[in-house]
């Protein structure tokens, strides 16, 4: 039985995969396009060479930290729709950080990095505080706390961080995840040491869920909550841990943003997405810590191999648009696929 | 060990599905795109090594506003010269932020000889790679950068707002005039002053109700605020929001619908929004702040063909380069009356009579003066 499960989970991602690139060709034959050109581009986008590798890693690393914000949530049976906002809040604190403190690197990075993962860890703490005391239902809240984030970061940008301009100044090198090794080797790609910590990050979460006591307690109430309850588990406690570490993940992967891609924060005219890509990283990855780190990558080789479709093999950007979604659908409705067959199991029995 | 396994097995399975994709015969679908511009290569032989190219920001290419109207400049300078999209001219479009660095270099390597950055949101990033590659040359529009290979082409948007807002302040029986900015940022600032400027210069006492969307795609948002604008007795709404502004005139024209005898008008921006104004037999737009990027777009292309380009200089389009203007395509709107007097102003601009305030601060000074 185990075993079987073991092939299931790993046949079931990669037909959908496949099927997903299928229909994908099927339309842009249709529409007059080469497909295999097209996927050749694609192929080129993510691993033509070294540059277009490292852009891949540098989305690849916070796409790592959302999946694992939204997995590690939904161990305990809590829907984080909130990674967004967790992006956001710890984005900023990361630059804001990066920006007025002073300190030689070995301080300032990682008091830089802390301070992003604090700042999601709070942001995840509201809704899970919330759920646990009064049951108010965390989707409703965390889709509310996104709002909060982006605009009062947008706000704090404007009046507290810069004087009315749209972006902050670069942070301080000392707090800086980029290096100009990795710069070089990659052809000035925006790749940075974040990638480790995402790979940390998984391997922490592995570790809480699998080795820990708070992480068997987690599971338990996400498998039952009114059994963990009996069996003396304080369940609110385990619902506010599990949306703060979640929480911290998210603002983990915000920190990757603004101290390794960009070096800064500009006012932001909507969502980042890394969040809502999360959960379909989640998803794919079936809340596995490894099986996230799989899902972001194959994410993150389509997001940015995709943007070598329209000016290298003609296809255009609304088509790319299309077959992404199709990719992305497959794979998604495996975890559909999975939960069906596994249904069906079970009552064959 | 096994969940490793079976990790690697399908990272394998995944790059195999993509190699094989990859290893396809792609020679007959290359001709296809060069199929349709055979016939022109013989006539424009000078032209051949010259290539541009531009990077959209988030609102896309067919964002009715000022990104298609850049595309429109840089197709227009492509086909008096002979060169076909995807040979000579190209555009790449980015979904969200994190694409304008891939995408900048993409078209680097492509070996364009200048390629543009739209919009005030590539400002950074077209600074790193302009430093990077110093052999290609850049353009930003809407900002500035400070690079010997780079060129920033900025518009007095504050002088055309001032414009319209006199048209508004004429046209307008409430004596209330609403203005919907898409983000609040320095750049829609000069927008928001200029219009204010121009209103107040006709009748110092007007009301100006002054929202910001805080997006500039999105038009449920734009609807919602003017629909709180025009209940609350405004009838003139100016707008600087990209596709925010659709949500705008979709508003003034379900208005105007149930009510046609409501006089109730919007103000477009960057292109003549006229078509987006048409209900029926009636036009809500009352004129458009003109922002010509194509112009402004293609006289960079053709300077820099020449062999001229103005590497490391800030050129500013204004109503003197044809760069900046207001549309009288509704003439039972504007009427001669309303059109003479905009004339008016604009030559008190034109001769330095007035200086239009482009930041609050400045437009406080000019109310001040008033």
């Amino acid at each position: 039985m185990t075993s079987n499960n073991r092939i299931f989970s790993l046949v079931v991602p990669v037909i959908s995969v496949i099927l997903g690139l299928i229909v994908g060709a099927i339309i842009m034959a249709v529409s007059g396009h080469n497909p295999m050109e097209a996927y050749a581009a694609l192929w080129r986008g993510a691993f033509g060479d070294s540059f277009t590798i490292g852009e891949t890693v540098r989305r690849i690393t916070p796409l790592i930290l959302t999946g694992l914000a939204i997995a590690f949530a939904f161990r305990t049976g809590l829907f984080n729709i909130g990674a967004e906002g967790q992006v956001i809040v710890g984005w900023l604190a990361a630059v804001w950080v990066g920006l007025v403190i002073d300190a030689p690197m070995i301080i300032h990075l990682p008091l830089a990095v802390l301070a992003g993962a604090i700042a999601g860890g709070l942001w995840g703490f509201i809704p899970g505080i919330l759920k646990a005391k009064l049951g108010v239902h965390e989707v409703i809240v965390t889709i509310m706390m996104n709002y909060i984030a982006m605009f009062v970061t947008n706000e704090i940008i404007r009046s507290v961080l810069t004087d009315h301009k749209t972006t902050t100044d670069k942070i301080a090198g000392s707090a800086s995840l980029g290096s100009e090794w990795l710069q070089s080797i990659t052809f000035y790609s925006r790749m940075h040491y974040g990638i480790l910590i995402a790979l940390f990050a998984a391997i922490i979460m592995w570790f809480i869920i699998q080795r820990t006591t708070l992480g068997y307690e987690l599971k338990a109430v996400g498998f039952n909550r009114h059994a963990s309850k009996y069996a003396g588990m304080s369940v609110s406690k385990s619902i506010i841990l599990s949306m703060v570490i979640a929480g911290g993940f998210a603002g983990l992967a915000g920190a990757m943003e603004g101290l390794g891609t960009y070096g800064s924060i500009s006012v932001m005219s909507g969502f980042t997405n890394l969040g809502f890509d999360g959960i379909a990283v989640a998803l794919l990855g079936a809340n596995n810590p490894f099986g996230v780190v799989i899902a972001a990558i194959l994410f993150g080789v389509l997001k940015e191999g995709a943007g070598e479709m329209p000016t290298g093999a003609g296809v255009p950007t609304e088509l790319v648009d299309i077959i992404i979604a199709i990719i992305i659908f497959f794979v998604a409705s495996s975890y559909i696929i999975r939960w069906a067959l596994l249904r069906m199991k079970k009552e064959g029995k | 060990m096994k969940k490793l396994s079976f990790l690697l097995v399908l990272i394998l399975g995944l790059g195999l599905v993509l190699a094989a994709c990859g290893g396809g015969d792609d020679k007959d679908s290359k001709d296809n795109g060069k199929e349709d511009n055979a016939g022109d290569n013989a006539t424009s032989e000078e032209a051949s090594d010259f290539s541009v190219a531009m990077v959209t920001d988030i609102g896309g290419v067919d964002d009715k506003s000022f990104n298609q109207s850049a595309w429109e400049g840089i197709k227009a300078f492509g086909e008096a010269n002979g060169l076909s999209k995807g040979n000579g001219f190209d555009y790449a479009q980015s979904n969200d932020k994190s694409e304008y660095v891939p995408n900048l270099t993409r078209l680097v390597r492509d070996e364009y000889s200048l390629i543009f950055g739209i919009g005030f949101e590539l400002k950074e990033d077209l600074q790193t790679i302009a430093d990077q590659y110093s052999d290609t040359n850049f353009a930003i529009v809407d900002d500035v950068v400070e690079a010997p290979n780079a060129a920033s082409i900025t518009f007095k948007e504050h002088e055309g707002s001032f414009l319209v807002g006199v048209a508004a302040a004429l046209k307008t029986k409430t004596n209330k005039l609403g203005f919907v900015g898409g983000m609040d940022s320095p750049l829609i600032n000069k927008f928001e002053a200029g219009f204010i400027a121009g209103a107040k210069s006709i009748n110092p006492d007007i009301e100006i109700d002054v929202k910001y969307a805080e997006h500039f795609g999105d038009a449920t948002k734009g609807k919602t605020i003017a629909a709180t604008m025009y209940d609350s007795g405004i009838d003139i709404i100016y707008h600087a929001a990209g596709g925010t502004g659709n949500g705008v005139f979709n508003q003034a024209k379900d208005i105007k619908q149930n009510d046609p005898e409501r006089e109730i008008w919007v103000i477009g921006v960057d292109r003549d929004q006229h078509e987006e104004g048409q209900i029926g037999d009636h036009n809500v737009t009352l004129t458009s702040m003109i922002k010509r990027v194509d112009v402004a777009v293609q006289d960079v292309s053709t300077m820099a063909l020449n062999g001229e380009f103005p590497a490391g200089e800030q050129l500013e389009f204004g109503i003197e380069d044809n760069g900046i203007g207001f549309a009288t395509t509704n003439k039972e709107a504007m009427t001669e009356e309303i059109i003479n007097t905009v004339n008016e102003w604009q030559e008190k601009i034109l001769n330095g009579e007035i200086e239009v305030p482009s930041t609050r601060d400045e437009l406080k000074e000019f109310e001040a003066a008033l």
